[in-house]
């Protein structure tokens, strides 16, 4: 059965390939779903934290649900900026969302 | 195990929430309004009431000391303090979008809703104690403030709300990465258990010496660092500033930053605050203040666009800001919400006297604001005041912050933090005076007249005399923000 270790490097990969892609990837529908990866990466080390420390409590659960919660508010709103985006620009890639910069 | 809910336990004081709960309600109502309202301007009176009846509210909870909702709700004089800043800045972006709404005919209940739920979420953000509610009141003020930046609905307005719901997306992922680590280190997400554990693990050593800890500091850091626009989390501020509606971006400057800074200044001091750990956070806290204060002005000096200039020139005032957080002593802490308070009033003057210019000139750019002086004096006045208090020359408020704050570090021994903050506002003043000297000495490029409306008009006439009052007679703010900290050292 996996230990307390394990979980965090399961949750330690995932968070940096969430990263990874959320800092490279060109599709902004792409760079969110990366996004959604760290997210849950946090969630699964919140878990095992939750069950090894304190296995009484269920704060890291708790916690999961309302990160979970909120992600799923944050994709509708993201969802619906990228549309009105879309429906300007015809393209939902970063390195054409250039009308702003330095 | 516990198997029955205690309310006891729990003990849940409506009045310790009511401000929020009445500002909640407040923002329904508005959207609900717009429904059957003719004269969308009831709309803006709604929510000023709104704002009005939980700013007495929260008046009435100042001097009380209690914790309730398990105390995950706090209840001191530095909550009280915030809350009160951040309905008086909301009641003036209220008072100030009057102007700006007629560009978009349909949707003004929701605007107006949006702006009071990004209060609510503010004023929650300065009073929590726990960690779940903190991560919940900072994402209801940003996906509100997200989808305000893109209210527009043109070009601009999406990329700038696109970019910056993908850039809080992933420093708040980032942020909750570090209270996992320190649930982790710590088995609670209470404030005051967290400052406990961390007071046993920190009396055997230095911070270095305790990774967990360590990372879930930093990661707090990036999360808290987005919200108050510090380099290098400041990536997204010029854009999402230039993009936005005016009115949301005078908001975004002030009332996002001073949440910032009150998450920071409860977070920090109470869980961070041992002295072996906060002497080696401080010099990454006075670090960041030089590089933030001196990229933000010197990138700042070659911008055309106003509203890009002041995004860079909020980026150097985190810097100034972080001067007072890196010292350490009541006097430092007193000296950030004196300086937050300063910097409102004249960010909100500068940002409000734009939105009036430029509704005559169909501009933001400097060089369009030619002539200002004689066609629009009130406003070029307003406008240059604002300017001179930013640079930080009395009678200002800006100048009396800058000096409290300074003050506040050469006491602690930070000597070469302040010559690095004088330095750079000598540096800024170059960019500051260029729109003042455009406005007097600049020919008219075409007679334009748009007389800003009454409300318009008294959000401007508060923001000047708030900046110059501050700026003649600041010790009572000086006392009030020195009784506020009073709890972050008890």
């Amino acid at each position: 059965m996996p230990g307390l270790t394990e979980y965090l490097l399961l949750s330690a990969v995932l968070f940096t390939i969430g990263l990874y892609g959320a800092l490279v990837k060109r599709n902004v529908v792409v760079v969110l779903m990366c996004v959604e990866i760290m997210l849950n990466a946090v969630n699964i080390a919140m878990v095992a934290f939750s069950r090894f420390v304190v296995p009484v409590e269920l704060t890291g659960q708790v916690f999961a649900v309302f990160i979970m919660t909120v992600a799923a508010a944050e994709v509708a709103l993201g969802l619906a900026i990228i549309l009105a985006l879309y429906a300007h620009r015809g393209t939902v890639d970063t390195t054409n969302i250039d009308l702003m910069k330095f | 195990m516990v198997s029955m809910i205690d309310l006891d336990l729990i003990n849940p004081n409506l009045l310790h929430l009511a401000p929020e709960l009445s500002l909640f309600i407040a923002a329904f109502a508005v959207i609900v309004l717009d429904l059957v309202a003719r004269d969308k301007r009831l709309l803006a009176w709604v929510s000023g009431a709104g704002l009005a009846i939980a700013a007495t509210l929260a008046l009435g909870l100042w001097g009380e000391r209690a914790t309730s909702f398990a105390d995950a709700l706090i209840v001191d004089e530095l909550s009280v303090f915030f809350k009160l800043l951040f309905l008086g800045i909301t009641f003036l972006v209220v008072l100030a979008s009057q102007d700006y709404v007629r560009k978009f005919e349909r949707f003004q209940g929701e605007y107006y809703g949006l702006i009071l739920f990004a209060c609510v979420g503010m004023m929650l953000v300065a009073s929590v104690g726990e960690l779940v509610s903190l991560y919940i009141a900072l994402e209801l003020q940003a996906f509100s403030l997200i989808a305000l930046a893109g209210f527009l609905k043109d070009a601009r307005s999406a990329e700038s709300s696109v970019k910056f719901l993908l850039l809080s997306a992933i420093s708040t992922a980032v942020m909750l990465y570090g209270m996992a680590l320190l649930l982790g280190a710590t088995g609670s997400t209470y404030l005051t258990d967290i400052a406990g554990r961390t007071r046993e693990a920190f009396a055997a050593g230095r911070l270095a010496d305790n990774a967990p800890l360590l990372l879930a500091l930093v990661f707090l850091l990036v999360g808290f660092g987005f919200k108050i626009a510090t380099i290098p989390f400041q990536m997204w501020v010029p854009d999402v500033y230039e993009g936005a509606p005016t009115p949301i971006t005078a908001y975004l400057s002030v009332a996002s930053k001073a949440a910032g800074f009150a998450v920071l200044l409860r977070v920090f001091y109470a869980v961070f605050g041992e002295d072996t750990v906060a002497t080696d956070w401080r010099m990454l806290v006075a670090v960041l203040a030089i590089v933030s204060m001196t990229v933000g002005n010197v990138a700042a000096i070659a911008q055309q666009n106003i509203k890009r200039m002041l995004a860079y020139s909020t980026i150097a005032h985190a810097g100034y800001i972080m001067v007072g957080l890196a010292t350490l002593t009541q006097l430092g802490q007193g000296s950030v919400l004196f300086y937050l308070v300063a910097y409102s009033f004249t960010n909100l003057g500068a940002f409000f006297a734009i939105i009036a210019i430029a509704n005559r000139t169909g501009s933001d750019e400097i060089d369009d604001f030619a002539g200002m002086g004689r066609q629009a004096p009130f406003l070029a006045f307003v406008l240059g005041v604002s300017l001179v208090s930013l640079i930080g020359l009395p009678p200002t408020a800006g100048f009396m912050g800058k000096l409290y704050v300074f003050n506040a570090a050469v006491q602690d021994g930070l000597w070469w933090l302040v010559l690095a903050g004088v330095l750079n506002s000598v540096l800024s003043a170059y960019y500051y005076l260029r729109p003042i000297r455009v406005m007097y000495l600049g020919e008219p490029k075409a007679a334009t007249s748009s007389l800003p409306s009454l409300p318009m008009r008294a959000a401007l006439a508060i923001s000047l005399g708030g900046v110059i009052l501050l700026g003649i007679l600041p010790g009572g703010l000086i006392d009030l923000a020195a009784s506020a900290v009073r709890i972050l050292t008890a």
